[in-house]
Protein backbone atom coordinates (compact mmCIF):
# COMPACT_ATOMS: atom_id res chain seq x y z
CA UNK A 1 0.00 0.00 0.00
CA UNK A 2 1.26 3.21 -1.24
CA UNK A 3 0.70 6.36 1.69
CA UNK A 4 1.64 9.87 1.53
CA UNK A 5 3.21 11.20 4.84
CA UNK A 6 2.43 14.98 4.83
CA UNK A 7 4.98 17.22 6.87
CA UNK A 8 3.25 20.42 8.42
CA UNK A 9 5.29 22.65 10.16
CA UNK A 10 5.44 26.62 10.98
CA UNK A 11 6.70 28.18 8.38
CA UNK A 12 10.68 29.37 9.64
CA UNK A 13 10.64 27.14 12.55
CA UNK A 14 14.31 26.32 11.79
CA UNK A 15 15.31 29.59 11.77
CA UNK A 16 14.66 29.48 15.80
CA UNK A 17 17.01 26.56 16.16
CA UNK A 18 20.53 26.85 17.17
CA UNK A 19 23.20 25.47 14.93
CA UNK A 20 23.77 22.08 16.51
CA UNK A 21 19.98 21.41 16.60
CA UNK A 22 19.70 22.35 12.58
CA UNK A 23 22.55 19.64 11.71
CA UNK A 24 21.35 17.26 13.73
CA UNK A 25 17.57 17.94 12.28
CA UNK A 26 19.09 17.46 9.02
CA UNK A 27 20.94 14.80 10.01
CA UNK A 28 17.96 12.63 10.70
CA UNK A 29 16.18 13.83 8.04
CA UNK A 30 18.61 11.92 5.66
CA UNK A 31 19.47 9.03 8.23
CA UNK A 32 15.49 8.63 7.97
CA UNK A 33 16.06 8.72 3.84
CA UNK A 34 18.31 6.65 4.00
CA UNK A 35 16.65 3.85 5.78
CA UNK A 36 13.72 4.19 3.70
CA UNK A 37 15.30 4.00 0.51
CA UNK A 38 17.78 0.84 1.24
CA UNK A 39 14.28 -0.91 2.91
CA UNK A 40 12.65 0.05 -0.47
CA UNK A 41 9.82 1.67 0.62
CA UNK A 42 10.27 5.21 -0.57
CA UNK A 43 8.58 6.00 -3.66
CA UNK A 44 9.22 9.73 -3.53
CA UNK A 45 8.82 13.27 -1.73
CA UNK A 46 9.46 16.88 -2.12
CA UNK A 47 10.07 20.19 0.36
CA UNK A 48 7.96 23.27 -0.63
CA UNK A 49 9.27 26.57 -0.90
CA UNK A 50 8.00 28.80 1.78
CA UNK A 51 3.94 29.54 1.64
CA UNK A 52 4.73 33.52 1.81
CA UNK A 53 5.95 32.51 -1.99
CA UNK A 54 2.46 30.41 -2.51
CA UNK A 55 -0.31 31.81 -5.05
CA UNK A 56 -3.83 30.78 -4.65
CA UNK A 57 -6.19 30.13 -6.88
CA UNK A 58 -10.02 30.43 -5.72
CA UNK A 59 -12.93 30.54 -7.52
CA UNK A 60 -14.79 34.08 -7.28
CA UNK A 61 -18.68 34.42 -8.95
CA UNK A 62 -17.42 31.07 -10.86
CA UNK A 63 -14.18 32.69 -11.88
CA UNK A 64 -10.97 31.69 -11.11
CA UNK A 65 -9.19 34.93 -8.82
CA UNK A 66 -5.41 35.11 -7.67
CA UNK A 67 -4.51 35.60 -4.83
CA UNK A 68 -0.74 35.93 -2.79
CA UNK A 69 0.01 33.60 0.02
CA UNK A 70 -1.32 29.73 1.05
CA UNK A 71 -4.78 28.55 0.68
CA UNK A 72 -4.76 28.16 4.50
CA UNK A 73 -4.33 30.55 7.29
CA UNK A 74 -2.96 28.39 9.63
CA UNK A 75 0.01 28.76 11.89
CA UNK A 76 1.68 25.09 10.87
CA UNK A 77 1.52 25.33 6.93
CA UNK A 78 1.88 22.15 4.60
CA UNK A 79 5.92 22.05 3.94
CA UNK A 80 6.65 18.73 1.91
CA UNK A 81 5.56 15.30 1.55
CA UNK A 82 7.10 11.31 1.08
CA UNK A 83 5.39 8.81 -0.20
CA UNK A 84 6.44 5.57 0.92
CA UNK A 85 5.17 1.90 -0.14
CA UNK A 86 4.58 0.03 2.77
CA UNK A 87 3.47 -2.94 4.07
CA UNK A 88 0.87 -1.49 6.54
CA UNK A 89 -0.62 1.51 7.72
CA UNK A 90 0.99 0.84 10.75
CA UNK A 91 4.33 1.09 9.56
CA UNK A 92 3.51 4.26 7.49
CA UNK A 93 2.59 5.74 10.96
CA UNK A 94 5.89 4.49 12.61
CA UNK A 95 7.78 6.42 9.68
CA UNK A 96 5.77 9.24 10.36
CA UNK A 97 5.89 8.85 14.14
CA UNK A 98 10.21 9.10 13.15
CA UNK A 99 9.93 11.71 11.07
CA UNK A 100 12.32 14.64 12.71
CA UNK A 101 9.27 17.58 12.58
CA UNK A 102 7.53 15.83 15.21
CA UNK A 103 10.03 16.60 17.54
CA UNK A 104 9.90 20.30 16.67
CA UNK A 105 5.85 21.09 16.96
CA UNK A 106 5.44 19.66 13.51
CA UNK A 107 2.48 17.44 12.45
CA UNK A 108 2.20 14.56 9.82
CA UNK A 109 -0.61 13.12 8.50
CA UNK A 110 -0.80 9.91 7.12
CA UNK A 111 -2.92 9.18 4.08
CA UNK A 112 -3.25 6.35 1.89
CA UNK A 113 -3.58 6.17 -1.77
CA UNK A 114 -5.82 5.74 -3.89
CA UNK A 115 -4.72 2.90 -6.86
CA UNK A 116 -6.75 1.62 -10.31
CA UNK A 117 -6.81 -1.65 -9.08
CA UNK A 118 -10.17 -3.32 -8.28
CA UNK A 119 -12.08 -6.39 -7.01
CA UNK A 120 -15.95 -7.01 -8.34
CA UNK A 121 -18.12 -7.24 -5.25
CA UNK B 1 11.49 -7.49 -28.35
CA UNK B 2 9.60 -10.24 -30.30
CA UNK B 3 7.47 -12.25 -27.66
CA UNK B 4 9.14 -15.52 -29.08
CA UNK B 5 12.51 -14.11 -27.36
CA UNK B 6 11.13 -12.69 -24.74
CA UNK B 7 9.40 -16.36 -23.93
CA UNK B 8 12.60 -18.24 -24.52
CA UNK B 9 14.40 -15.83 -22.03
CA UNK B 10 11.62 -16.06 -19.64
CA UNK B 11 11.63 -19.97 -19.30
CA UNK B 12 15.49 -20.05 -19.65
CA UNK B 13 16.50 -17.94 -16.96
CA UNK B 14 15.60 -20.03 -14.22
CA UNK B 15 17.48 -23.00 -15.44
CA UNK B 16 20.71 -21.01 -16.73
CA UNK B 17 20.61 -19.18 -13.32
CA UNK B 18 20.46 -22.83 -11.51
CA UNK B 19 23.58 -24.38 -13.12
CA UNK B 20 25.27 -21.31 -12.56
CA UNK B 21 24.68 -21.38 -8.94
CA UNK B 22 25.18 -24.78 -8.93
CA UNK B 23 28.80 -24.57 -10.29
CA UNK B 24 29.61 -20.79 -9.04
CA UNK B 25 27.76 -21.09 -5.49
CA UNK B 26 27.21 -17.24 -4.20
CA UNK B 27 23.49 -16.83 -5.55
CA UNK B 28 23.56 -13.27 -5.48
CA UNK B 29 26.49 -12.45 -8.04
CA UNK B 30 24.88 -15.08 -10.03
CA UNK B 31 21.78 -13.73 -10.47
CA UNK B 32 23.10 -10.35 -11.37
CA UNK B 33 25.38 -12.40 -14.57
CA UNK B 34 22.09 -13.82 -15.42
CA UNK B 35 19.94 -10.95 -15.48
CA UNK B 36 23.35 -8.96 -17.56
CA UNK B 37 23.26 -11.50 -19.78
CA UNK B 38 19.14 -11.58 -20.26
CA UNK B 39 19.74 -7.71 -21.28
CA UNK B 40 22.40 -8.57 -23.36
CA UNK B 41 20.09 -11.16 -25.38
CA UNK B 42 17.27 -8.92 -25.12
CA UNK B 43 18.97 -6.77 -27.28
CA UNK B 44 21.50 -8.99 -29.63
CA UNK B 45 19.23 -11.14 -30.63
CA UNK B 46 16.38 -9.43 -31.92
CA UNK B 47 19.14 -7.80 -34.55
CA UNK B 48 21.68 -10.69 -35.14
CA UNK B 49 19.18 -13.85 -34.72
CA UNK B 50 18.68 -16.34 -31.76
CA UNK B 51 21.74 -18.53 -31.17
CA UNK B 52 21.40 -22.11 -32.22
CA UNK B 53 21.41 -23.28 -28.55
CA UNK B 54 20.84 -20.34 -26.52
CA UNK B 55 20.88 -21.61 -23.53
CA UNK B 56 24.71 -22.35 -24.08
CA UNK B 57 24.54 -18.99 -25.09
CA UNK B 58 23.14 -17.22 -21.66
CA UNK B 59 25.05 -19.39 -19.70
CA UNK B 60 28.34 -17.98 -21.29
CA UNK B 61 27.83 -14.90 -21.25
CA UNK B 62 26.42 -15.19 -18.00
CA UNK B 63 29.69 -17.14 -16.83
CA UNK B 64 31.37 -14.68 -18.49
CA UNK B 65 29.92 -11.36 -16.71
CA UNK B 66 30.72 -13.26 -13.25
CA UNK B 67 34.46 -13.78 -14.15
CA UNK B 68 35.29 -10.43 -15.28
CA UNK B 69 32.89 -9.28 -11.79
CA UNK B 70 35.03 -11.15 -9.63
CA UNK B 71 38.16 -10.25 -12.06
CA UNK B 72 37.93 -6.45 -11.32
CA UNK B 73 36.96 -6.86 -8.00
CA UNK B 74 40.36 -8.50 -7.08
CA UNK B 75 41.71 -6.49 -9.12
CA UNK B 76 40.38 -3.55 -7.01
CA UNK B 77 41.90 -5.50 -4.02
CA UNK B 78 45.28 -5.31 -5.92
CA UNK B 79 45.00 -2.11 -6.62
CA UNK B 80 45.60 -2.63 -9.76
CA UNK B 81 44.45 -1.04 -13.01
CA UNK B 82 41.25 -2.65 -13.94
CA UNK B 83 41.18 -3.09 -17.76
CA UNK B 84 37.57 -2.90 -18.95
CA UNK B 85 36.95 -5.83 -21.35
CA UNK B 86 34.97 -5.28 -24.63
CA UNK B 87 31.95 -8.10 -25.15
CA UNK B 88 32.95 -9.43 -28.53
CA UNK B 89 29.92 -9.11 -30.86
CA UNK B 90 29.45 -12.56 -31.86
CA UNK B 91 29.30 -15.18 -28.42
CA UNK B 92 30.44 -19.24 -29.19
CA UNK B 93 29.12 -20.80 -26.72
CA UNK B 94 31.98 -23.04 -24.87
CA UNK B 95 30.92 -27.06 -26.38
CA UNK B 96 31.36 -27.95 -22.53
CA UNK B 97 28.26 -25.40 -21.57
CA UNK B 98 25.39 -27.60 -21.67
CA UNK B 99 22.24 -26.49 -19.09
CA UNK B 100 20.81 -29.26 -16.92
CA UNK B 101 23.45 -31.52 -18.34
CA UNK B 102 25.47 -32.07 -14.03
CA UNK B 103 22.25 -32.71 -12.72
CA UNK B 104 18.44 -33.86 -12.45
CA UNK B 105 15.71 -32.90 -14.07
CA UNK B 106 15.86 -29.61 -15.02
CA UNK B 107 13.16 -28.46 -13.42
CA UNK B 108 14.95 -29.03 -9.55
CA UNK B 109 16.66 -25.82 -10.22
CA UNK B 110 13.62 -23.85 -10.42
CA UNK B 111 11.64 -25.14 -7.73
CA UNK B 112 15.35 -24.42 -5.58
CA UNK B 113 15.00 -20.86 -6.82
CA UNK B 114 11.42 -20.45 -5.84
CA UNK B 115 12.34 -21.82 -2.38
CA UNK B 116 15.41 -19.52 -2.11
CA UNK B 117 13.32 -16.33 -3.69
CA UNK B 118 10.58 -17.01 -1.03
CA UNK B 119 12.79 -17.74 2.05
CA UNK B 120 10.86 -16.76 5.30
CA UNK B 121 13.67 -13.92 6.45
CA UNK B 122 12.50 -11.39 3.34
CA UNK B 123 9.88 -9.45 3.56
CA UNK B 124 6.94 -9.77 1.53
CA UNK B 125 7.61 -7.38 -1.20
CA UNK B 126 11.06 -8.62 -1.03
CA UNK B 127 10.04 -12.39 -2.16
CA UNK B 128 8.08 -10.83 -4.92
CA UNK B 129 10.52 -8.86 -6.54
CA UNK B 130 12.93 -11.87 -6.75
CA UNK B 131 10.78 -14.52 -7.23
CA UNK B 132 9.88 -12.29 -10.49
CA UNK B 133 13.78 -11.22 -11.53
CA UNK B 134 15.06 -14.55 -10.52
CA UNK B 135 12.68 -17.71 -11.75
CA UNK B 136 10.47 -14.90 -13.97
CA UNK B 137 13.52 -13.33 -16.05
CA UNK B 138 11.88 -10.46 -15.70
CA UNK B 139 13.64 -7.14 -15.27
CA UNK B 140 14.38 -4.71 -12.59
CA UNK B 141 12.69 -1.78 -14.65
CA UNK B 142 9.85 -4.05 -15.98
CA UNK B 143 8.76 -5.08 -11.93
CA UNK B 144 8.99 -1.85 -11.17
CA UNK B 145 6.34 -0.61 -13.60
CA UNK B 146 4.30 -3.53 -13.04
CA UNK B 147 4.03 -2.17 -9.35
CA UNK B 148 4.19 1.34 -10.26
CA UNK B 149 7.24 2.24 -7.91
CA UNK B 150 10.69 3.34 -8.89
CA UNK B 151 12.89 1.42 -10.31
CA UNK B 152 15.81 2.33 -7.52
CA UNK B 153 12.98 1.10 -5.72
CA UNK B 154 12.65 -2.37 -6.87
CA UNK B 155 16.00 -2.35 -7.24
CA UNK B 156 16.71 -1.51 -3.36
CA UNK B 157 13.95 -4.05 -3.37
CA UNK B 158 16.07 -7.47 -4.92
CA UNK B 159 19.42 -6.32 -3.33
CA UNK B 160 18.13 -6.32 -0.16
CA UNK B 161 16.54 -9.75 -0.70
CA UNK B 162 19.58 -11.31 -1.26
CA UNK B 163 21.60 -9.62 1.38
CA UNK B 164 18.89 -11.36 3.76
CA UNK B 165 19.58 -14.61 1.79
CA UNK B 166 23.09 -14.19 2.34
CA UNK B 167 22.82 -13.16 6.29
CA UNK B 168 20.31 -16.42 6.95
CA UNK B 169 23.24 -18.59 5.26
CA UNK B 170 20.07 -19.80 2.96
CA UNK B 171 21.13 -22.74 0.70
CA UNK B 172 20.45 -23.16 -2.82
CA UNK B 173 18.44 -26.81 -1.69
CA UNK B 174 15.30 -28.29 -1.01
CA UNK B 175 13.69 -27.61 2.30
CA UNK B 176 14.24 -29.88 4.77
CA UNK B 177 10.79 -32.11 5.15
CA UNK B 178 9.71 -30.93 8.07
CA UNK B 179 9.97 -27.15 6.77
CA UNK B 180 8.77 -28.15 3.49
CA UNK B 181 5.10 -27.53 3.97
CA UNK B 182 5.60 -23.92 5.51
CA UNK B 183 8.06 -22.86 2.45
CA UNK B 184 5.43 -24.42 -0.18
CA UNK B 185 3.00 -22.06 1.23
CA UNK B 186 5.17 -19.22 1.38
CA UNK B 187 6.01 -19.88 -2.45
CA UNK B 188 2.09 -20.14 -3.05
CA UNK B 189 1.37 -17.07 -1.63
CA UNK B 190 4.00 -14.88 -3.25
CA UNK B 191 2.57 -16.57 -7.22
CA UNK B 192 -1.34 -15.39 -5.63
CA UNK B 193 0.23 -12.38 -4.43
CA UNK B 194 1.80 -11.66 -7.96
CA UNK B 195 -1.61 -12.97 -9.71
CA UNK B 196 -4.18 -10.49 -7.70
CA UNK B 197 -1.58 -7.18 -8.26
CA UNK B 198 -2.36 -7.81 -12.22
CA UNK B 199 -5.96 -9.62 -11.78
CA UNK B 200 -7.30 -6.52 -9.95
CA UNK B 201 -4.99 -3.69 -12.00
CA UNK B 202 -7.26 -5.39 -14.77
CA UNK B 203 -10.11 -2.98 -13.60
CA UNK B 204 -7.63 0.11 -14.55
CA UNK B 205 -6.99 -1.53 -18.05
CA UNK B 206 -3.14 -1.00 -17.50
CA UNK B 207 -1.60 -3.58 -20.27
CA UNK B 208 1.42 -3.45 -18.54
CA UNK B 209 0.36 -4.69 -15.08
CA UNK B 210 -1.70 -7.27 -16.16
CA UNK B 211 0.83 -9.05 -17.60
CA UNK B 212 1.68 -9.97 -14.21
CA UNK B 213 -1.50 -12.39 -14.41
CA UNK B 214 0.03 -14.35 -17.45
CA UNK B 215 3.74 -14.61 -15.83
CA UNK B 216 1.88 -15.31 -12.37
CA UNK B 217 0.04 -18.30 -14.23
CA UNK B 218 2.88 -19.47 -16.28
CA UNK B 219 5.20 -19.90 -12.70
CA UNK B 220 2.08 -21.27 -10.62
CA UNK B 221 1.61 -23.75 -13.96
CA UNK B 222 5.63 -24.80 -13.72
CA UNK B 223 5.40 -24.96 -10.04
CA UNK B 224 2.29 -27.33 -10.77
CA UNK B 225 4.52 -29.45 -12.56
CA UNK B 226 7.31 -29.53 -10.86
CA UNK B 227 5.11 -31.09 -7.79
CA UNK B 228 3.12 -33.19 -9.32
CA UNK B 229 2.54 -34.92 -5.70
CA UNK B 230 0.94 -31.89 -3.90
CA UNK B 231 -2.26 -30.71 -3.95
CA UNK B 232 -2.15 -26.99 -3.21
CA UNK B 233 -0.30 -26.16 -6.50
CA UNK B 234 -2.50 -27.74 -9.00
CA UNK B 235 -5.40 -25.79 -6.15
CA UNK B 236 -3.47 -22.31 -6.92
CA UNK B 237 -2.81 -22.91 -10.62
CA UNK B 238 -6.86 -23.73 -10.93
CA UNK B 239 -7.85 -20.96 -8.63
CA UNK B 240 -5.92 -18.57 -11.00
CA UNK B 241 -7.36 -20.05 -14.05
CA UNK B 242 -11.09 -20.19 -12.93
CA UNK B 243 -10.45 -16.52 -11.81
CA UNK B 244 -8.80 -15.47 -15.02
CA UNK B 245 -11.52 -16.35 -17.50
CA UNK B 246 -13.43 -13.82 -16.32
CA UNK B 247 -11.68 -11.11 -17.37
CA UNK B 248 -12.85 -9.94 -20.13
CA UNK B 249 -16.09 -9.76 -18.35
CA UNK B 250 -15.57 -7.81 -15.28
CA UNK B 251 -15.23 -4.28 -16.53
CA UNK B 252 -17.66 -2.67 -18.59
CA UNK B 253 -16.43 -1.00 -21.80
CA UNK B 254 -15.96 2.58 -19.85
CA UNK B 255 -14.05 0.53 -17.48
CA UNK B 256 -16.40 0.21 -14.35
CA UNK B 257 -16.40 -3.09 -12.59
CA UNK B 258 -19.05 -5.53 -13.38
CA UNK B 259 -20.40 -7.79 -10.40
CA UNK B 260 -20.29 -11.56 -10.85
CA UNK B 261 -23.87 -11.86 -10.69
CA UNK B 262 -24.22 -9.42 -13.65
CA UNK B 263 -21.44 -10.38 -15.88
CA UNK B 264 -22.05 -11.62 -19.67
CA UNK B 265 -20.97 -14.92 -18.95
CA UNK B 266 -20.83 -15.96 -23.14
CA UNK B 267 -17.56 -13.62 -22.12
CA UNK B 268 -15.83 -15.68 -20.24
CA UNK B 269 -13.11 -18.17 -21.53
CA UNK B 270 -14.32 -21.52 -21.72
CA UNK B 271 -10.71 -22.97 -22.46
CA UNK B 272 -9.55 -21.58 -19.00
CA UNK B 273 -12.60 -22.67 -17.37
CA UNK B 274 -12.01 -26.43 -18.43
CA UNK B 275 -8.94 -26.74 -17.57
CA UNK B 276 -9.45 -25.18 -14.05
CA UNK B 277 -12.09 -27.15 -13.17
CA UNK B 278 -10.62 -30.29 -14.56
CA UNK B 279 -7.35 -29.70 -12.02
CA UNK B 280 -10.11 -28.81 -9.39
CA UNK B 281 -12.07 -32.23 -10.01
CA UNK B 282 -8.77 -34.46 -10.11
CA UNK B 283 -6.58 -32.44 -6.73
CA UNK B 284 -10.36 -32.85 -4.59
CA UNK B 285 -10.00 -36.68 -5.73
CA UNK B 286 -6.42 -37.08 -4.67
CA UNK B 287 -5.73 -34.77 -2.17
CA UNK B 288 -7.18 -33.64 1.04
CA UNK B 289 -9.23 -30.42 0.43
CA UNK B 290 -6.27 -27.30 1.45
CA UNK B 291 -7.30 -23.71 1.73
CA UNK B 292 -6.24 -22.93 -2.62
CA UNK B 293 -8.22 -26.13 -3.97
CA UNK B 294 -10.85 -25.26 -1.56
CA UNK B 295 -11.15 -21.71 -3.29
CA UNK B 296 -10.87 -23.26 -6.40
CA UNK B 297 -13.62 -25.17 -5.86
CA UNK B 298 -15.80 -22.33 -5.28
CA UNK B 299 -14.87 -20.68 -8.16
CA UNK B 300 -15.63 -23.63 -10.60
CA UNK B 301 -19.45 -23.20 -8.99
CA UNK B 302 -19.14 -20.22 -9.67
CA UNK B 303 -17.69 -20.86 -13.67
CA UNK B 304 -19.74 -23.73 -14.39
CA UNK B 305 -22.83 -21.58 -13.94
CA UNK B 306 -24.31 -21.16 -17.55
CA UNK B 307 -26.92 -18.06 -15.52
CA UNK B 308 -26.20 -15.99 -12.85
CA UNK B 309 -29.01 -17.40 -10.88
CA UNK B 310 -28.05 -21.50 -11.73
CA UNK B 311 -25.36 -21.08 -9.06
CA UNK B 312 -25.36 -23.78 -6.59
CA UNK B 313 -25.04 -21.55 -3.22
CA UNK B 314 -25.53 -24.18 -1.22
CA UNK B 315 -22.62 -25.95 -2.27
CA UNK B 316 -20.72 -22.80 -1.96
CA UNK B 317 -21.73 -22.39 1.43
CA UNK B 318 -20.35 -25.87 2.08
CA UNK B 319 -16.94 -24.68 0.59
CA UNK B 320 -16.64 -21.28 2.39
CA UNK B 321 -17.90 -23.82 6.01
CA UNK B 322 -14.89 -26.00 4.91
CA UNK B 323 -12.30 -23.38 4.21
CA UNK B 324 -13.50 -21.65 7.41
CA UNK B 325 -12.66 -24.43 9.30
CA UNK B 326 -9.00 -24.66 7.83
CA UNK B 327 -8.53 -20.98 8.13
CA UNK B 328 -9.30 -18.55 11.03
CA UNK B 329 -9.70 -15.78 8.57
CA UNK B 330 -12.96 -13.15 8.79
CA UNK B 331 -13.30 -12.60 5.02
CA UNK B 332 -14.06 -16.09 4.62
CA UNK B 333 -16.93 -15.61 7.12
CA UNK B 334 -17.54 -12.44 4.99
CA UNK B 335 -17.48 -14.65 1.80
CA UNK B 336 -19.63 -17.30 3.18
CA UNK B 337 -22.41 -14.44 4.76
CA UNK B 338 -22.79 -13.59 0.55
CA UNK B 339 -23.36 -17.02 -0.09
CA UNK B 340 -25.90 -17.71 2.65
CA UNK B 341 -28.02 -14.60 1.55
CA UNK B 342 -28.09 -16.03 -1.82
CA UNK B 343 -28.92 -19.71 -0.12
CA UNK B 344 -31.13 -18.89 2.83
CA UNK B 345 -32.36 -15.68 2.27
CA UNK B 346 -31.14 -11.84 2.96
CA UNK B 347 -31.66 -12.32 7.01
CA UNK B 348 -29.88 -15.30 7.40
CA UNK B 349 -27.06 -13.57 5.59
CA UNK B 350 -26.85 -10.67 7.98
CA UNK B 351 -27.32 -13.06 10.68
CA UNK B 352 -23.88 -14.16 9.57
CA UNK B 353 -22.26 -10.69 9.16
CA UNK B 354 -23.02 -9.76 12.79
CA UNK B 355 -20.18 -10.73 14.82
CA UNK B 356 -17.43 -9.04 11.93
CA UNK B 357 -19.27 -5.83 12.27
CA UNK B 358 -18.09 -5.69 15.74
CA UNK B 359 -14.90 -7.81 15.01
CA UNK B 360 -11.73 -5.23 15.32
CA UNK B 361 -10.25 -6.97 12.45
CA UNK B 362 -12.87 -6.02 9.93
CA UNK B 363 -15.03 -3.46 11.67
CA UNK B 364 -13.80 -0.31 9.24
CA UNK B 365 -12.90 -2.82 6.22
CA UNK B 366 -14.42 -1.64 3.07
CA UNK B 367 -15.43 -5.00 2.22
CA UNK B 368 -17.54 -5.49 5.57
CA UNK B 369 -19.32 -2.38 4.58
CA UNK B 370 -19.99 -3.23 0.87
CA UNK B 371 -21.33 -6.69 1.77
CA UNK B 372 -23.60 -5.26 4.44
CA UNK B 373 -24.93 -3.25 1.95
CA UNK B 374 -25.39 -5.57 -0.23
CA UNK B 375 -27.92 -7.93 1.86
CA UNK B 376 -29.22 -4.94 3.43
CA UNK B 377 -30.39 -3.69 -0.25
CA UNK B 378 -31.44 -7.17 -0.56
CA UNK B 379 -33.68 -7.31 2.69
CA UNK B 380 -35.58 -3.96 1.33
CA UNK B 381 -33.68 -1.96 3.62
CA UNK B 382 -32.61 1.14 1.39
CA UNK B 383 -31.81 3.83 3.57
CA UNK B 384 -29.01 1.45 5.66
CA UNK B 385 -27.77 -0.27 2.34
CA UNK B 386 -27.23 3.23 1.15
CA UNK B 387 -25.44 4.58 3.90
CA UNK B 388 -23.52 1.27 4.04
CA UNK B 389 -22.61 1.81 0.69
CA UNK B 390 -21.48 5.06 1.39
CA UNK B 391 -19.31 4.15 4.08
CA UNK B 392 -17.83 1.24 1.89
CA UNK B 393 -16.89 3.85 -0.30
CA UNK B 394 -15.19 6.37 1.92
CA UNK B 395 -13.22 3.17 3.37
CA UNK B 396 -11.65 1.86 0.16
CA UNK B 397 -9.09 2.59 -1.32
CA UNK B 398 -9.84 1.35 -4.83
CA UNK B 399 -10.71 4.12 -7.54
CA UNK B 400 -12.72 1.54 -9.39
CA UNK B 401 -14.37 -0.39 -6.38
CA UNK B 402 -15.07 3.94 -4.81
CA UNK B 403 -16.74 4.77 -8.20
CA UNK B 404 -18.90 1.50 -8.33
CA UNK B 405 -19.90 1.81 -4.49
CA UNK B 406 -20.84 5.28 -4.78
CA UNK B 407 -22.85 4.34 -7.88
CA UNK B 408 -25.09 1.51 -5.89
CA UNK B 409 -25.75 4.13 -3.55
CA UNK B 410 -26.87 6.85 -6.00
CA UNK B 411 -29.34 3.84 -7.74
CA UNK B 412 -30.90 3.31 -4.19
CA UNK B 413 -31.96 7.27 -4.44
Amino acid sequence: MKYMLLIHNRPGFVDDLTEEERTALFADVDQIMGELTRSGEFVGGQALADPSTARTVRGVDGRPAVTDGPFAESKEQFAGYVEVDCESVERAVEIAASWPDVRFGGAMEVRAVMHDGGAEM
Amino acid sequence: MTTGVEDLLRSAAPQVLGTLVRRHGQFDACEDAVQEALLAAATQWPVDGVPERPHAWLLTVAGRRLTDEWRSESARRLREVAVVAQEPEVVEPDPGDRVAADHGPDGDDTLRLLFLCCHPALTGPSQVALTLRAVGGLTTAEIAAAFLVPEATMAQRISRGKQRIRSAGARFTMPPPDERPARLAAVLQVLYLVFNEGYTASAGADLQRTDLTAEAIRLARELHRLTPDEGEPAGLLALMLLTDARRAARTGPDGALVPLGEQDRTRWDRAMIDEGVALVTDGLARWPAGPYLIQAAIAAVHDEAARAEDTDWRQIVALYRLLGRIEDNPMVTLNRAVAVAMAEGAQAGLEVLEPLRSDDRTADHHRLHAVHAHLLEMAGERDEARAAYRRAARLTTSLPERRHLESRAAALG
